[in-house]
């Protein structure tokens, strides 16, 4: 299956390492990957703060981009939502590639029907859903399901898990007292589970967590879930 | 209409939100209350085999009043009149709030009691009735709790949501109440004793409605503790204040209602009591019905092809309850009678006026709203929308522009990362990879968290080296 | 223009022009094992007390319900037969209406008949008919006797409300005692409406 990788524009510039992530999970399973080096950002940073002609360009250039592939993937549950909640309604005739695009759970559990991707990750984790992948995209069990079949790992339950962390894109600036403290329970929360990591589908989630767990120098990480999917056996 | 009333902030949400976030006492009461109620409502909504079309059929009920509206206000006023009631018409606060007054001058009383309601609130009456010299008073345990404070209403459903049960007793012993604990049934008992003989001799009684029926001009009010019967039965005149999208178009339609209404709201199969009254009925309760029809910026807000949903609300406050925002700061913070995400689609929307602009930011479009809503208002859509509508900082414009114009161009967008992970090095050399402090406006990211830096390479240029 | 004529034509410059179908798929009749083995769950779960009779037994029962109620009230319309074995005071709300202070009475109890009860929400639905009376003698007296017979169970709302004679009748849907949830979310029972709610279901 030829699979597109639209990798977003804060994995692109600061999380290269989920992108090269979903390529190495994706050739282990024997699929080609292409990267079509005309994507940029999908707009959702732009749409949801209030400046949808500004993200009309970026939209458009993403369904351009990506209209000739069967399938396209994303390491972002935030925005493969903006991609296919928000584009049918901005730009006519971007449902077609709306409905092809997938986060990467979806894409391997629903399309490929795999939820072993043979990945070893002997560590304690605990996984947090961030909104866009509960509430949007509805991915349920899928990205736990994925977890579960790691060797090695394991998946321990985190309390209060479908509240939101607080980032919000720009809320975590307009309001950045919330924001603090709705992140001071979600990193309360993650550390009392004991977890060395916390793995979630969204990296800009978890810039803003791994950033509080940082400050408050706990010793749990943040990792986006396709860097653990990635492991190899030593 | 432009709303008027107690719906507009004079605050700007983040400043008033940020004085919110330093009463420690206050998150706890608001964590500890709503995650009671949390839990409650999500046992009693899976009891319920169909909810999710019990939401989509109130969803649409709403949508057809809204569509219908002209004709539906014109059967409700016409069948209520021919039950024995009085309706009239306000186009905003000011003038509902004059009017009821007006009406309670005319009966020669000086004192009234009010069942709770969320129009009266909007409409400032008691202010306006405390300037003409009659005394409101609040019957509903939380209403009154809010009132004998000296305070404002900081829920839709539980206005005193912000205090827990030995704040309740302190404000009940000063002011001349009773409890002898801070047990819940015992402050229950001190309002009990406190308003009896109130009840049984007021002449005038206020309320709102949660619905009004348009076919047969019946009004419906759903409470818990009997205030609202009290109130409904006893007093030779009853002053009903009615939001004009409370309609439903039939008697039937409530049999949608009363399963999404006490499920959503108190976490209950069903409300205690909820009454029903059309117009007067001889030898059974008030002698005169009036009811007030209020405008007050929802025809702004039907105007708005996005927007409008917010008018299907039923004021049950779930989207309160399950908001990580509101359990953080509360319902002063939007300074409005409307706090939480409803509040936060539905003032700015009644009245543009104040700081009402600054609430439509006040989520992080986490969504739990939406899927709490017994009425399936696509609450985070709105607020998008209406961060489209409304005004933008001249900085935040210039940045989101360039980042558009630079995003949508492959030769521009590839050497601004380029930039952007070359002008990381040194800072990744400087801190060792964490940064601890960014200048403005990035202040506001590491005040509460390290900065993550570009390393390297950025993705585009490691797929050039290795794939391409 | 006045206000009347000035909201109106706001709201038909400003609602929507496309008609809107409302889908009805939620569920009308459900049919529960043993509606009355629910109905008697809910009831107890809302703090109300819940007896059980035949149609013989109900004077009977009713007297034990209230034994050592010195003085009741009754609408019009509840049958004398319900009330042979109680040895109290009955004061009926006819030929004139009782006043406020009397059901006030400090012990006084009320007992009344019903149009509907709903199962599953253990909800008793009064409409102001000949054994419910007005609204106000099931509200000031602080203890509540309601007398449910079998044949007026249905398990849900959609069906409660079908059955009604007279939606414009004033009606009460009454579910358990008077409670609050006012303090820290938290429901507890007892405040201006009757504090004491004894349902009789009378078996066929």
């Amino acid at each position: 299956m030829k699979i597109a990788l639209f990798v977003t524009c804060v994995n692109d510039l600061v999380f290269p390492g989920t992108g090269k992530a979903v390529v190495r999970i994706l050739e282990r399973l024997g699929h080609t990957v292409e990267f079509p080096v005309g994507q940029g950002c999908c707009g959702q940073m732009h749409a949801n703060s209030g400046y949808r002609a500004e993200a009309l360009p970026l939209v458009r250039n993403f369904v351009q981009t990506f209209d000739p592939y069967d399938a396209v993937v994303a390491p972002s549950g935030s925005c493969v939502a903006m991609v296919r909640d928000s584009y049918p309604r901005l730009v006519p005739g971007s449902a077609s590639v709306a409905g092809r695009t997938y986060e990467l759970s979806e894409l391997l559990v629903d399309v490929l029907g795999v939820t072993d991707v043979g990945a070893v990750f002997p560590h304690r984790v605990t996984y947090h859903p961030t909104c866009h992948g509960l509430r949007m995209l509805r991915l349920g069990e899928r990205p736990r399901a994925l977890l579960r079949a790691v060797r090695g790992l394991e998946l321990i339950e985190l309390p209060g898990a479908e509240e939101c962390c607080g980032f919000g894109g720009t809320f975590a600036m307009k309001n950045a007292g919330v924001s603090a403290a709705m992140l001071a329970d979600k990193c309360g929360a993650i550390v009392d589970t004991g977890a060395e990591y916390v793995a979630a589908v969204d990296n800009s989630c978890l810039a803003h967590i791994g950033g509080g767990l940082s400050r408050r120098t706990a010793s749990a990480q943040a990792i986006h879930y396709a860097e653990i999917l990635a492991t190899t056996p030593p | 209409m432009t709303g008027t009333g107690n719906i507009v902030a004079r605050k700007a949400f983040p400043a008033a939100a940020k004085e919110k976030l330093t009463d420690t006492q206050l998150r706890a009461n608001l964590r500890r209350a709503t995650h009671t109620i949390r839990d409650k409502r999500l046992r009693v909504v899976g009891e319920v085999p169909d909810w999710e079309a019990l939401r989509v059929a109130g969803a649409a009920i709403k949508d057809d009043v809204l569509s219908r509206l002209p004709e539906l206000l014109e059967r409700f006023e016409a069948a209520a009149t021919a039950a024995g009631a009085v309706v009239h018409w306000a186009r905003d606060a000011a003038e509902a709030a004059a009017l009821v007054t007006d009406l309670v001058q005319a009966t020669g009383t000086t004192e009234v009691v009010k069942i709770k309601s969320m129009a009266t609130q909007e409409i400032g009456l008691n202010e306006e009735l405390e300037a003409a010299g009659i005394a409101a008073v609040e019957t509903d345990l939380a209403e009154l709790i809010v009132q004998l404070a000296g305070d404002t209403p900081s829920h839709i459903l539980v206005p005193a949501i912000h205090y827990n049960r030995s704040q309740i007793r302190d404000i009940f012993t000063r002011n001349g109440l009773s409890a002898l604990t801070d047990d819940p049934p015992a402050l229950a008992e001190a309002a009990r004793r406190h308003l009896r003989a109130k009840f049984l001799s007021a002449k005038v009684a206020i309320s709102g409605a949660n619905f009004a029926v348009a076919e047969s001009g019946t009004l419906v009010v759903v409470e818990s503790e009997g205030n609202g019967r009290m109130c409904l039965t006893l007093p030779e005149t009853l002053i009903s204040v009615v939001g004009i999208e409370k309609l439903v178009p039939t008697f039937r339609d409530l049999e949608v209602f009363l399963q999404l209404l006490p499920r959503s709201s108190t976490g209950e199969r069903m409300n205690p009591y909820t009454s029903l009254w059309t117009g007067v009925t001889p030898g059974d309760g008030p002698r005169t019905v009036h009811i007030v029809l209020v405008d007050n910026g929802r025809t702004d807000t039907l105007a708005d092809e996005v927007g409008r949903q917010a008018l299907r609300c039923i004021r049950c406050s779930a989207c309160l309850n399950v908001c990580p925002v509101y359990e953080r700061v509360g319902g002063h913070a939007y300074g409005s009678v409307y706090p939480g995400p409803i509040g936060a689609i539905l003032s700015p929307q009644m009245s543009g006026e104040g700081a009402n602009s600054t609430l439509p930011y006040a989520s992080t479009l986490c969504g739990a709203c939406y899927d709490a809503c017994p009425v399936r208002i696509n609450i985070p859509e709105v607020l998008v929308h209406l961060r489209q509508t409304g005004p933008h900082p001249a900085a935040e414009r210039a940045a989101m522009r360039a980042l558009s114009w630079t995003m949508r161009s492959r030769r521009r967008y590839a050497a601004a990362l380029r930039a952007a992970r070359r002008g990381a090095a040194p800072v990744r050399w400087a801190t060792g990879g964490k940064v601890r402090r960014l200048p403005w406006p990035m202040s506001a990211w590491t005040a509460a968290r390290d900065a993550p830096l570009p390393p390297k390479q950025t993705f585009r240029e490691w797929w050039a080296r290795e794939r391409a | 223009m006045n206000a009347r004529e000035e909201v109106l034509r706001r709201v038909r410059a400003a609602r929507p022009a496309e008609q809107v179908v409302v889908p009805r798929d939620y569920e009308v009749a459900r049919e529960p094992d043993d509606l009355v083995e629910l109905l008697v769950d809910r009831l107890v779960d809302y703090k109300a007390t819940v007896h059980r009779c035949t149609g013989d037994g109900l004077a009977g029962t009713l007297a034990e319900v209230l034994a050592g109620t010195e003085r009741i009230v009754v609408p019009s319309g509840v049958p004398q037969e319900w009330l042979s074995a109680y040895q109290g005071d009955v004061m009926r709300d006819e030929p004139r209406p009782l006043a406020v202070a009397d059901l006030d009475a400090p012990g006084i109890a009320v007992v009344t008949g019903c149009a509907v009860v709903v199962a599953e929400t253990g909800t008793l639905i009064l409409d102001a008919g000949p054994d419910q009376g007005r609204r106000a003698l099931t509200l000031v007296p602080d203890h509540h006797i309601c007398v449910v017979h079998n044949g007026q169970i249905v398990a849900g709302v959609p069906q409660a409300l079908r059955r009604l004679a007279d939606p414009t009748r004033p009606l009460t849907l009454v579910s358990g005692p008077s409670a609050t949830s006012d303090i820290e979310l938290n429901r507890v029972e007892g405040v201006h409406g009757p504090r004491r709610l004894d349902v009789v279901i009378v078996d066929r």
